[in-house]
Parts: structure tokens; C-alpha cells; sequence
């Protein structure tokens, strides 16, 4: 029973990651970028929400899409304003810029707000459904809720729709898109845009279960998120989703069973053996060369 | 001979571009009128697939001038001359390989519907209305080039024939005036290069569009073009009907040599 319960909070944090690494992955698979200021998106996402509950004394309700809106616009002045003059540029580049990115935003909000930490009120009720003698909180609860209906509706969006199909197809080949007349400009921002709104989610999840705001708490989420990831294997959706999941259940059952101290280096661990067994990630494709 | 009283639909005055010191096309004048069927042949570094590129604005041309419609296009992207109306496909396949046979057509049709991201965000009805709209459009235009069997299979897995007919229904549905085909019939046994000309007719007739291709299939080209640019060294070596090519001195100079 124990271990089911951490089972279910792993889940829980697992869906946190699965929602940040689709912002990564999605990023990856259509810009054929690693957007390391992702984690950040998520630690402004943290501030808006923690001011809209705070000082503007919205409801939650009106803090996610606060937040999200925030982030969106955010995300995609950042890939218009840093990576997209760099199109062209080698990926090196790109990524130094990311990091560039990442510490611009942490240290902006450390003048805008204070290095000092702030504490997040509690979104969701404190309570915890029984199930015989299973108890789970109802914020790990919503958490996976959120996780899935996320999952689902970006697959459908993904799968079943134009613009989904225009992303999958820069995704695979962005010049053949340009001369099919997709605006492949767009098509990357609105990729962003998907990414930042997401990661705003998973900041008000986190900070339901980690209720501290300070400028650097994008930092560790967004590590790991980018390990699940590329655990799953980058650039694919379903990959990010069975990731994130999976590295959540390592890191509390480790954290439970083995050591508090070690379950980090567990969780990273793990991703150095999968990549020595399977380099693209579980669900990862195998690169083909176009010929 | 086309009828020279219309503007052409497309008019390439004195184009030329180098790469560096090499000089890859130059001085190359072409007129495509409407639902004309026009051949661009050459030996092979002749220049053609960069002519394409020069059209689709890949590359840009360091001379010259391309009209569209009577229009300049200097300045254009590659997305804006796509939507100006000139489509093409690749002579070396560049389907969507990891998307269905129905999702590389739908990705064509990207433009032609139009739809707000608010609408899009919001799922308005209108939205599904569009979205219903490109799935009929693309099984349509799927049953004309003969994959409507094929509709829910990965593009990666058809075969050879099948892709080249999927990459000409994909450069059909951003609805052009203007297809350019970069080597149709490459790879085809002369049975399916045959059903190709028929196609390439029908394709004319049914969205009455005009028809640049490249191709090195002399009974194809012969067969379908109404008339014929020959490329030489980025050099037009000549131009003229089918038979006024097949007795030009200077064409069967270049293609067998002395």
C-alpha cells in the first residue's frame, strides 16, 4: 500500500515533468533548438501567478490563464528578439544564447523581485481521497488530471488538425514547408507559444506542491525536465509524456527506498544507462539520412 | 505556337545568378502562357533545378528579372511566391515522410483555408467547418492522382511511383497557377511514365493551370510539351516546338557530342 502511494506521487511529480518536456520537446522537434531558458519561462510563470493570487487576489482560475497568457508572449518575444536572427547561425550558437537567455531571466527577476524567497498560498484544498486504504492528495490528483487532458488535447491538436500537420511537416522538412507555403515563422512561434503556455501550467502545479518562489526555482524542473525528454527521446510528444512520468516514479521511489540525498543522482543515472542501451530515447526515432 | 497577344503567365527577362565565380545560370529568357505544358531540358549541370530554384525564390538571382502574372517578384519569400500561385515538386522526393499520404496534401492546403489562431484556439465551429472543408478537399484531390488507397498510409512507405504522384497532389493543393515538375517520370518504367503523361494532360486540363518540367525522358518531354527550353551550360542553347528541337544542329551537338 505504501508503495503505491509513493507510486501515485510519483506519477504526480512525473506529470509535472511531462508537461515541461513537451515544451522541450516540441521546441526541439520543430526548431532544432534546446531552449534552455524553458526552466525560466517556468520560474516567471511562478511570479505571475504568485502576484495575480497575491496582490491582485485573483482566484486560481483566473491565475492559470493569467500566467499562461504572460508566458505565451514571453516565449515567443524571446524566440523572435534571441534565436530567430539566428536561424541561420550553427546550433552552438543557438544554445549559448539559450543559456544567455536562462540567466538574463533569472537575473532580471532578482532585481524586479528580490533574490528573497516568497511563499506560494495553497492553490488546492489540502484534503486526499481514500481509496480503502490508498489516500491521494488531491493536488496529486489534479496534477495528473491536468497532465493527461493536456496530453490528449495536444495529440488531438497535433494529429488532427492543419496547422498540426504544418508543424509536423517543419518538423521533418522545413524547406519543402516554405515551398508548400507554410510560414515556417510562424509555425516555430506558435511552437513557442504552445511551450510557454504549458510550462505556466506546470509552474502553478509545482508550486502547489513546492509552494517557494524565488528567482532560480525554473532551474532544477527544467533540468529534469529536459532529461525526461530526452529519456523519452527529443522531439517526440509521446516520449516526452512517458519520460517525464517515468522519471518522476525513479525520483520518489528512490527518494523513498534508497536514499533523499542520492535520488538525483538516481534519476540522472538512469538517463546515462538508457543512453548507453537505446541513444535516441525510449520512444526516440532512429535519424535517417535524407539522401 | 502559344498565343503571344496574352501576357504570359510567367516571364523570365535576362535571368542569371552566380555562385561565387561560377556562373550557374545566365541570360536565360522564358515565357509560360496560361495552361501551357512547357519542357525544360539540358544535359545534366545544365542549370535546370536551379531555374526552379530561381523561381520559387530559393535562391535569388544575382541578374534579371522574374514576372509573375505580369508582377515583379523581386523581394519575395518562398512562402510569398508559393502563394503568388507557383507550386513545385523535387527531383529528389521530399514528401513528408513520417506524415500520412492525406496529411502531406492537407499540409499543402495550409494556405488556401484560412482560419484566426483565435478561432483556432477557441475551436469555433467555423474552425471544424474549415478543418472538414481541407479533409474533403484532400480526399478529392487524392482520388484524381489515383492514392486514395493509400490515404492513411506514412508517405515513407509508398512506393517510388506513388511518392512522385503524392509530391505533385501536395504542390496541388496550395492550389497554384504555375507547377514546375523537377523530373516527374525519374525512376519509371515507361508503362507508368506513360500513365505520368496522361496525368500531367489531365492535371492542364481539370485545374487549368500551366506546366514547367524538367525532365530527361525524351519521350515524355516530346510527347506532352508544347514547346521546349533547352539549358547548356546555364546557357539557353535553344528554344521551340518539340520538332523544331529535334532537328536543332546545336541540341544534338550538345546532347551526343560531335
Amino acid at each position: 500500500m505504501r508503495f503505491l502511494s509513493y507510486l501515485m506521487s510519483g506519477l504526480g511529480l512525473g506529470s509535472v515533468y511531462a508537461i515541461i518536456a513537451l515544451g522541450y520537446t516540441m521546441v526541439y522537434g520543430i526548431a532544432k533548438m534546446l531552449n534552455f531558458a524553458h526552466g525560466d519561462i517556468i520560474m516567471i510563470g511562478a511570479y505571475v501567478s504568485f502576484f495575480a493570487l497575491t496582490r491582485f487576489g485573483l482566484p486560481v482560475l483566473a491565475a492559470v490563464p493569467a500566467a499562461m497568457a504572460v508566458c505565451t508572449v514571453l516565449g515567443v518575444l524571446i524566440e523572435r528578439m534571441a534565436y530567430k536572427p539566428l536561424r541561420q547561425a550553427t546550433s552552438l550558437s543557438v544554445l549559448i544564447t539559450a543559456i544567455g537567455v536562462s540567466y538574463f531571466l533569472q537575473n532580471a527577476a532578482q532585481i524586479l523581485w528580490s533574490s528573497s524567497t516568497k511563499v506560494f498560498p495553497a492553490v488546492i484544498s489540502n484534503g486526499a481521497l481514500q481509496l480503502g486504504e490508498l489516500s491521494i492528495s488531491y493536488l496529486t490528483l489534479v496534477t495528473i488530471l491536468t497532465c493527461v487532458v493536456v496530453m490528449v488535447c495536444l495529440t488531438l491538436f497535433i494529429n488532427h488538425t492543419k496547422t498540426g500537420s504544418a508543424m509536423r511537416a517543419c518538423a521533418e522538412d522545413k524547406g519543402a514547408a516554405m515551398l508548400m507555403g507554410i510560414n515556417v515563422n510562424r509555425i516555430i512561434s506558435l511552437t513557442f507559444a504552445i511551450g510557454s503556455a504549458l510550462a505556466a501550467i506546470a509552474a502553478i502545479l509545482l508550486c502547489a506542491s513546492y509552494p517557494q518562489v524565488f528567482p532560480t526555482l525554473g532551474s532544477m524542473p527544467g533540468i529534469k525536465a529536459f532529461t525526461a525528454a530526452v529519456f523519452g527521446g527529443i522531439g517526440s510528444i509521446p516520449g516526452a509524456f512517458v519520460g517525464g512520468l517515468l522519471l518522476g516514479i525513479i525520483e520518489i521511489l528512490s527518494r523513498a527506498y534508497i536514499s533523499t540525498q542520492l535520488s538525483d543522482a538516481i534519476v540522472f543515472g538512469v538517463l546515462v544507462v538508457v543512453l548507453l542501451i537505446k541513444p535516441t530515447g525510449i520512444l526516440g526515432r532512429k535519424l535517417s539520412e535524407k539522401v | 505556337m502559344s498565343d503571344t497577344s496574352k501576357t504570359p503567365i510567367l516571364e523570365v527577362k535576362e535571368l542569371g545568378i552566380d555562385f561565387g565565380g561560377l556562373t550557374a545560370v545566365n541570360d536565360l529568357n522564358l515565357q509560360i502562357y496560361d495552361r501551357e505544358i512547357v519542357g525544360l531540358i539540358g544535359p545534366n549541370g545544365a542549370g535546370k533545378t536551379t531555374v526552379f530554384n530561381l523561381l520559387t525564390k530559393v535562391y535569388k538571382p544575382t541578374r534579371g528579372q522574374i514576372l509573375f502574372e505580369g508582377r515583379d517578384t523581386a523581394g519575395q519569400t518562398v512562402v510569398g511566391m508559393n502563394r503568388a500561385g507557383i507550386a513545385r515538386t523535387f527531383q529528389n522526393i521530399r514528401l513528408f515522410d513520417k506524415l500520412t499520404v492525406l496529411d502531406n496534401v492537407r499540409t499543402g492546403y495550409h494556405n488556401s483555408v484560412r482560419y484566426s489562431p483565435f478561432t483556432a484556439v477557441l475551436r469555433l465551429p467555423s474552425y471544424y467547418a474549415r478543418e472538414r472543408e481541407i479533409e474533403g478537399k484532400s480526399r478529392e484531390l487524392l482520388k484524381i492522382m489515383e492514392l486514395d488507397q493509400y490515404t492513411d498510409v506514412t508517405a515513407g512507405n509508398l512506393p517510388y511511383g506513388a511518392q512522385r504522384r503524392l509530391e505533385i497532389a501536395r504542390a496541388l493543393a496550395t492550389g497554384p497557377k504555375l507547377l514546375l515538375l523537377d523530373e516527374p517520370a525519374a525512376g519509371m518504367n515507361p508503362q507508368e511514365t506513360e500513365n505520368l503523361m496522361q496525368m500531367i494532360r489531365f492535371i492542364r486540363d481539370h485545374f487549368g493551370i500551366a506546366i514547367l518540367l524538367i525532365e530527361h525522358d525524351m519521350q515524355l518531354v516530346m510527347g506532352i510539351c508544347e514547346r521546349i527550353t533547352v539549358l547548356n551550360y546555364g546557357m539557353m542553347l535553344a528554344e521551340g516546338t518539340p520538332e523544331e528541337i529535334r532537328s536543332n544542329p546545336a541540341v544534338i551537338k550538345a546532347y551526343l557530342g560531335e
